[in-house]
């Protein structure tokens, strides 16, 4: 396969009247890697996705998949993509069987290759012994998993998979990413879009998008190197909620936030966690621990935040966060 | 492009058996809708409550008098002599008609002079005023060439016979507009639902993910209820030729025809209804109201077209129930051939070209 990027976007933007959904996005996705779209709903993951398939055209800027021109050549771009719509896209009033012969014949096949193609799409979703079972009846990882064969049938380079996992139970969202797994080894280009930090951290690359900005570009380790070691603490105290107050005020403190019974903050200097520690005690909060931390994504994901809603909050039109982004671009595949 | 449209008809129709309450819907509704209507709404007119007046007292007069009180239109309820008596009794509304028997009326007809009978109608209900009035001149024609095989020069009054339909019952053309009404309705919304179901469900996004082109999936979408609708019109034919007596006269295939291409266009508009509504309620409710209300009342089923406002009647050219009746009525009652109808025909086909060419525009631009 060669290296020429399967999705290429050049300041891409969708506007909805005076709404901005996505604001001069520009990103390459590399043949055969999981590519992943990390946001919070209405960041613009899934007008992007949309514009990418053809399906919406783009208000300014460009974007080519497989080499063909997203606005201009929709049609034969179709033919060459698979996509999975947020919502469910089986009917559930059919059976397994009828789902797929009319998915795949709607993508144009037919004949041996077209029930060599639904047994494919049976065995990868487990439904060997259900082929004639309403889809309505299936359990929503089963139906999840057909969905994806379904948009494969016609074997496409590149799938896009918009929140694939959407009320799905954990287990199910497992054996999901398995299947993406397999598919990328096997050197199909995954684009999906999620707003799980989970699901990020098993993509090969994430772009954080945030107010149809795209904030940051680079694989989940290279995210997490921005935070120079040691500075990503957890802090242990009681009333946390109120010690969180008093941690936001100390100006060597970002990013103070809490998860779960715990507070995470951002350190100017790994050195500060002792002042830290005796600052809380001093202020009623004993005993507390600090301990550094390897940063989560979703750290990564409220700095990368914070900082466009600072950047903007002081009127700079410039888009300082995506510059900001640390280590190489050439991360890829690891 | 067929195999790909096959597939959407497939899938619908497979979809159409598992959903049995609106394929029963689909294919009784029209029978159902036929029979109640067919009987409830009818202009035939029965009973009426009749005086007579002979001022001429003859044998001739009571003869004519007879003509009238046998036939089951009519009711003899007061027989008078003087005409004075009958303004109090319509008033009251005791009396609905008066048939008055001038004085000499017998030895006019006798000597074969041209003589007249005087009928009274109460025209406060035009509608049935118009069919009792037919009635009387029916009677009389009927009651004509007797008297003048008695020696008459000729008939007492001029009368227009009723051809195609002589007893002048409602069904008969009545019938026609209502399954041309019945079929209207219920193909626009079958297809008004069926895009706008997948709208709904989220499938119609994957759908257009798909090669699949507009045009590919609209007559997809339509081919499975061209055929439910092909159905439940041969059984509304059949059922209003086992009930109201309402003969074909003319050629079964024609009939066919002309009537698969109103239901295309019927389906065209439900599509087009489909692609512009949001929701099945939406499109329900826009389906229901522009089947129904132009098919009721622009399209000639009820009121005459020649007796409408100008205006009026350059709207109902863009009604497709307007051809479909001319076109049903010549067939139907007059086992008229293309020759007479093909104009009709030539509209309908038209029509629905243009709406499903509008529907696959629509489709397309919504991209």
């Amino acid at each position: 396969m060669s290296d020429a990027p399967v999705v290429e976007v050049r300041e891409l933007s969708r506007s909805f009247g005076a709404f901005l959904a996505v604001d001069r996005v520009s990103f390459a996705v590399r043949p055969g890697e999981i590519f992943g779209f990390l946001g919070s709903n209405g960041a613009g993951k899934t007008t992007t996705i949309r514009m990418l398939c053809g399906l919406l055209a783009p208000s300014a800027g460009s974007a080519t998949v497989l080499g063909l021109d997203v606005a201009r050549d929709a049609d034969a771009l179709r033919r060459r993509i698979g996509y999975m719509s947020q919502r469910f896209s089986l009917y559930t009033d059919l059976t397994v069987e009828e789902n797929l012969r009319f998915w795949g014949s709607a993508y144009g096949l037919a004949g041996d290759r077209l029930a060599e193609r639904s047994a494919w799409a049976i065995d990868i979703a487990g439904l060997a012994d259900r082929r004639r079972t309403v889809v309505r009846e299936l359990p929503g990882g089963f139906r999840q998993r057909l969905a994806l064969g379904a948009a494969l049938l016609h074997l496409p380079a590149v799938v896009f998979l918009d929140e694939p996992t959407g009320g799905v139970d954990p287990e199910a969202r497992r054996r999901f990413w398995d299947l993406i797994d397999e598919l990328a080894d096997a050197g199909t280009t995954v684009f999906v879009t999620t707003h799980s930090m989970d699901e990020a951290e098993r993509c090969h690359r994430v772009a954080l998008m945030h107010s149809g900005r795209l904030l940051a570009l680079d694989t989940v380790p290279a995210l997490k190197r921005f935070f120079p070691a040691g500075t990503v603490v957890e802090v242990r105290a009681p009333r946390a909620a109120r010690a969180l107050a008093v941690l936001a005020e100390l100006p060597w403190v970002s990013d103070a936030a809490l998860f779960g019974e715990q507070l995470h903050a951002v350190l100017d200097r790994p050195e500060r966690r002792a002042e830290l520690e005796a600052g809380l005690e001093r202020a009623g909060f004993a005993p507390v621990a600090v301990r550094p931390i390897t940063p989560s994504l979703e750290d990564v994901f409220i700095r990368f935040i914070s900082d466009a809603e600072r950047t903007t909050a002081a009127g700079s039109s410039l888009p300082g966060p995506r510059s900001a982004v640390p280590g190489s671009r050439a991360g890829g595949r690891s | 492009m067929i195999r790909r449209t096959l597939a959407v008809a497939v899938k619908e129709l497979l979809q159409l058996r598992r959903d049995w309450r609106t394929s029963l819907a689909l294919l009784g509704m029209p029978m159902v809708l036929l029979l109640i209507y067919g009987f409830a709404l009818s202009f035939d007119v029965e009973h009426v409550r009749l005086a007579v007046v002979d001022l001429d007292g003859s044998s001739a007069s009571r003869a004519a008098a007879r003509a009238f009180t046998e036939s089951r239109t009519f009711d003899l309820v007061a027989f008078g002599r003087d005409v004075r008596e009958l303004d109090a009794a319509f008033d009251t509304g005791r009396i609905q008609a008066a048939l008055v028997v001038p004085a000499g009326y017998g030895d006019d007809l006798a000597a074969g002079r041209p003589t007249s009978l005087q009928f009274v109608v109460d025209g406060s209900d035009a509608q049935t005023a118009g069919t009792v009035l037919a009635y009387a001149r029916q009677i009389v024609a009927g009651i004509s060439p007797v008297i003048r095989e008695g020696g008459a020069a000729g008939p007492p009054v001029g009368v227009p016979l009723v051809w195609y339909n002589p007893d002048l019952a409602s069904s008969r053309f009545l019938v026609p507009g209502l399954v041309a009404f019945i079929l209207m309705v219920t193909s626009v919304i079958a297809t008004a639902l069926a895009v706008v179901r997948e709208k709904e469900r989220g499938t119609m996004e994957s759908l257009r993910a798909t090669p699949l082109a507009a045009i590919e999936l609209l007559l997809g979408k339509t081919l499975p209820y061209l055929l439910v609708g092909a159905v439940s019109s041969a059984g509304s034919f059949a059922l209003a030729w086992a009930l109201f007596g309402v003969p074909v006269r003319g050629s079964l295939l024609w009939l066919a025809v002309v009537t698969l291409l109103f239901l295309a266009g019927g389906l065209g508009w439900g599509v087009l209804i489909s692609t512009l509504a949001d929701s099945q309620q939406v499109a329900f409710q826009a389906g229901l109201i522009s089947a129904m209300l132009p098919t009721l009342l622009l399209s000639g089923f009820i009121f005459p077209i020649s007796s409408m406002p100008p205006a009026l009647r350059v709207i109902t050219h863009v009604v497709p129930a307007r051809y479909f009746l001319v076109a049903l009525r010549d067939i139907v009652l007059k086992g008229a051939g293309p020759e007479t109808w093909w104009l009709q025909a030539l509209a309908l086909a038209v029509y629905g070209g243009v709406v499903l060419l509008l529907a696959t525009a629509r489709t397309v631009r919504s991209l």
